[in-house]
């Protein structure tokens, strides 16, 4: 079992009236209500986060690629990533962005991804989505007819320019690059551990199995609306005839630990509510291009969640209830026990090998953030650690250097060398 | 209305319906945003006195395809073939929105194609002061009153026949959309502008005046780059589909243009 530390970077400072004078956290948000001068105490407490469950012991920490939204400050997640690859040694270093399409060329990303990689030793985890249409087709302008098959041509321009052993031409559909040669390559041979953050479609399901990948389901709303979803992928890799080795999947957990479930009640919900009032409330105008969804996805019916995320705030003047919140089971709260066996029933129920912890969501506090994770560090995830590790090996794991090979970031001393 | 007579003709190796009704010289049509779900009391006034020759571009309402159109010239392309496979030859041509960018982008392109154009409302062009409206980035239920000045009736234009597949139906008009959103997205400069001067056949500009998509100032700017003669018609009462909100206003301006 792996238990991974993830960062979405909000932005704590929506104000309480958000839902009622503001149109959208994505696309739209007004840009009046960011402030430069916070944002920078923001993002290095935000980096002091990642670095603190590092040195906690987590198996990984994690960032992600959003776009003009309130509630994801990392349009480059591989900025932060470089960051964490200098102040951390041991944890995997999981970038479940790039938008794969949103580059031109896509080389940029099996570069930039390359130098994470030399940098951290071997540590990344490379993940790519398709991006949300908000991300994708608003925020970047991208068509949403040709989002998917640019997706897909550029991964296959990423993944050749990390195998091949020549310069080579890549004359696809929309990218066409008479000499793709990328320095650096990447550490990891043949290529970093490859993930697909992605919704609830069969195609991304086949394409993981087919390309032998990791698919994650990053859900805002918790195992019980993500058990559908879950299963579905179980279903399909069993009539591929893959095994139910749970490392082929992730899922993302929102989670509060305290002593007990009295004091995790009244240290969570406030953060709980700013997230799903204030971060969630997303226009609808923009979750359905036309396009975006292929046509076999419109014939199953499959909602992605931030087209629900999109329709609840349509039709709801307020943001999920706590009462919501914790009865739909959005967030995971209680005392470090009753936490690792909520989760423990989660991994096995869903049979997830990667499990990915939000411990820090919504305007929640540097402070609370930390002591949320060194609870879970200390007391939970002892608990969890071995599971699933009887049966199974997780295959899609980083491999890095090994620690003696490795390299220790230190100050420059200017006398020795004339010495 | 008595319904048209259909046939097909091959863009790409995909069949794309060809509908047509009426006597006379004829007419051709390229439908605007939505395509065409079903025929329009528009057409059937232009049927009263001519053969009108309605051909679905890839991706709208009897036309697939689209997806394999990438570039502005892959568009262009697959229009001629379309039009001249329906048998547009020197003809007269009708194009609406959508299809009117399309239409204009043909008569630039092959000038010999056609004889007289008549334009309404079509996209390509962009004006920073007025930039067009997004349709793709609408409120649940704010389309129809964005599209047209009788919200009902476009409602109705595009409402699933009764016994009809609705899950299929709102899959094709979806497919609609995205087709217009490949040519379109994000609904820039084109470059037509740049092309206009190619236009050298007489050219009528309908526009509604109503028009909340793209404003009625655009109207000008195509008459300004046109080469040929051009006239200008605002449609009062009139939105983004004029034809569909006006259909006897915009068939009389048609008439004078053509007889």
């Amino acid at each position: 079992m792996k238990l991974m530390w993830f960062h979405l970077m909000p932005y704590t400072r929506l104000p309480e009236d958000f839902r009622e004078r503001h149109n959208s956290v994505w696309v739209d948000l007004d840009r009046r209500l960011f402030d430069p001068a916070f944002a920078h105490q923001l993002y290095n407490e935000f980096m002091d986060e990642l670095e603190y469950a590092a040195a906690l012991g987590f198996d990984a920490i994690c960032v992600n690629e959003h776009h003009s939204n309130g509630y994801g400050l990392m349009p480059s997640p591989n900025l932060i990533a470089a960051a964490l690859a200098r102040r951390t040694s041991e944890a995997a270093i999981c970038v479940l962005g790039n938008s794969l399409a949103l580059y031109n060329p896509p080389t940029r990303v099996a570069e930039e991804m390359a130098m994470i990689d030399c940098i951290s030793g071997g540590r990344l985890i490379a993940g790519f989505p398709v991006g949300t249409p908000m991300d994708t087709c608003y925020a970047y302008g991208q068509n949403p007819s040709q989002l998917r098959a640019r997706y897909l041509e550029a991964h296959d321009l990423v993944l050749e320019a990390w195998t091949r052993s020549e310069t080579f031409a890549f004359n696809g559909r929309f990218n066409q690059q008479r000499y793709v040669n990328i320095w650096p390559q990447p550490l990891q041979r043949p290529h970093p551990p490859i993930w697909i953050p992605g919704g609830g479609s069969v195609e991304t399901w086949q394409w993981c199995a087919a390309r032998d990948y990791v698919y994650c389901y990053l859900s805002y709303f918790g195992y019980k609306a993500g058990r559908e979803t879950m299963m579905g992928f179980w279903r399909e890799m069993e009539r591929l005839g893959k095994d139910r080795n749970p490392y082929r999947a992730g899922f993302l957990q929102f989670v509060g630990v305290a002593e007990s479930r009295e004091e995790a009640m009244r240290l969570y919900k406030e953060p709980a509510e700013y997230f799903y009032g204030r971060c969630l409330h997303v226009d609808p105008r923009y979750a359905n291009p036309p396009g975006y969804n292929s046509e076999a996805t419109q014939r199953a019916k499959i909602t992605s969640q931030v087209s629900l995320a999109a329709q609840r705030s349509a039709t709801m003047t307020g943001g999920a209830t706590w009462d919501e919140i914790l009865a739909k089971g959005f967030v995971i709260i209680g005392s470090p026990d009753e936490v690792a066996e909520q989760l423990r029933t989660v991994a096995t129920d869903l049979n997830v090998g990667h499990l990915m912890l939000l411990l820090q969501f919504g305007n929640m506090s540097r402070d609370l953030a930390g002591y949320n994770s060194r609870l879970f560090a200390e007391r939970v995830l002892p608990q969890l650690r071995g599971l699933f590790d009887d049966a199974w090996q997780d295959r899609w794991w980083p491999t890095p250097l090994p620690k003696a090979a490795r390299a220790v970031p230190q100050p420059v001393d200017a006398r020795e060398a004339a010495e | 209305m008595s319904a048209p007579a259909e046939r097909s003709v091959s863009v790409n190796g995909v069949p794309c319906r060809i509908w047509e009704k009426g006597q006379g010289s004829p007419v051709f049509y390229l439908a605007g945003i939505a395509g065409l779900p079903r025929w329009t009391p528009f057409l059937d006034r232009l049927a009263e006195r001519h053969r009108v020759v309605v051909p679905s571009i890839p991706g709208f309402p009897g036309a697939a395809g689209h997806d394999r159109l990438d570039q502005p010239l892959d568009w262009v392309a697959a229009v001629l073939d379309l039009l001249e496979g329906a048998g547009l030859a020197g003809g007269d041509l009708i194009g609406a929105s959508v299809g009117g960018t399309l239409a204009a982008e043909a008569a630039a392109m092959a000038p010999g194609l056609v004889r007289r154009l008549m334009l309404i409302a079509p996209f390509g062009l962009y004006d920073k002061a007025s930039p067009p409206a997004d349709p793709w980035a609408q409120k649940p239920g704010t389309l129809p009153a964005l599209l047209s000045a009788r919200p009902e009736t476009y409602a109705a234009f595009v409402a699933p026949p009764e016994g009809s597949d609705v899950g299929e139906w709102s899959i094709a008009a979806t497919r609609a959309g995205e087709a217009a959103a490949r040519l379109l997205w994000p609904l820039g400069d084109t470059r037509l502008e740049r092309r206009l001067h190619r236009i050298r056949c007489p050219t009528l500009i309908l526009w509604g005046a109503e028009d909340k998509v793209l404003r009625p100032s655009y109207a000008e700017r195509f008459a300004a780059g046109i080469a040929g003669k051009s006239t200008l018609r605002l449609i009062p009462d009139a939105g983004h589909l004029a034809d569909l909100d006006a259909p006897g206003a915009a068939a009389e301006a048609v008439f004078e243009a053509l007889d």
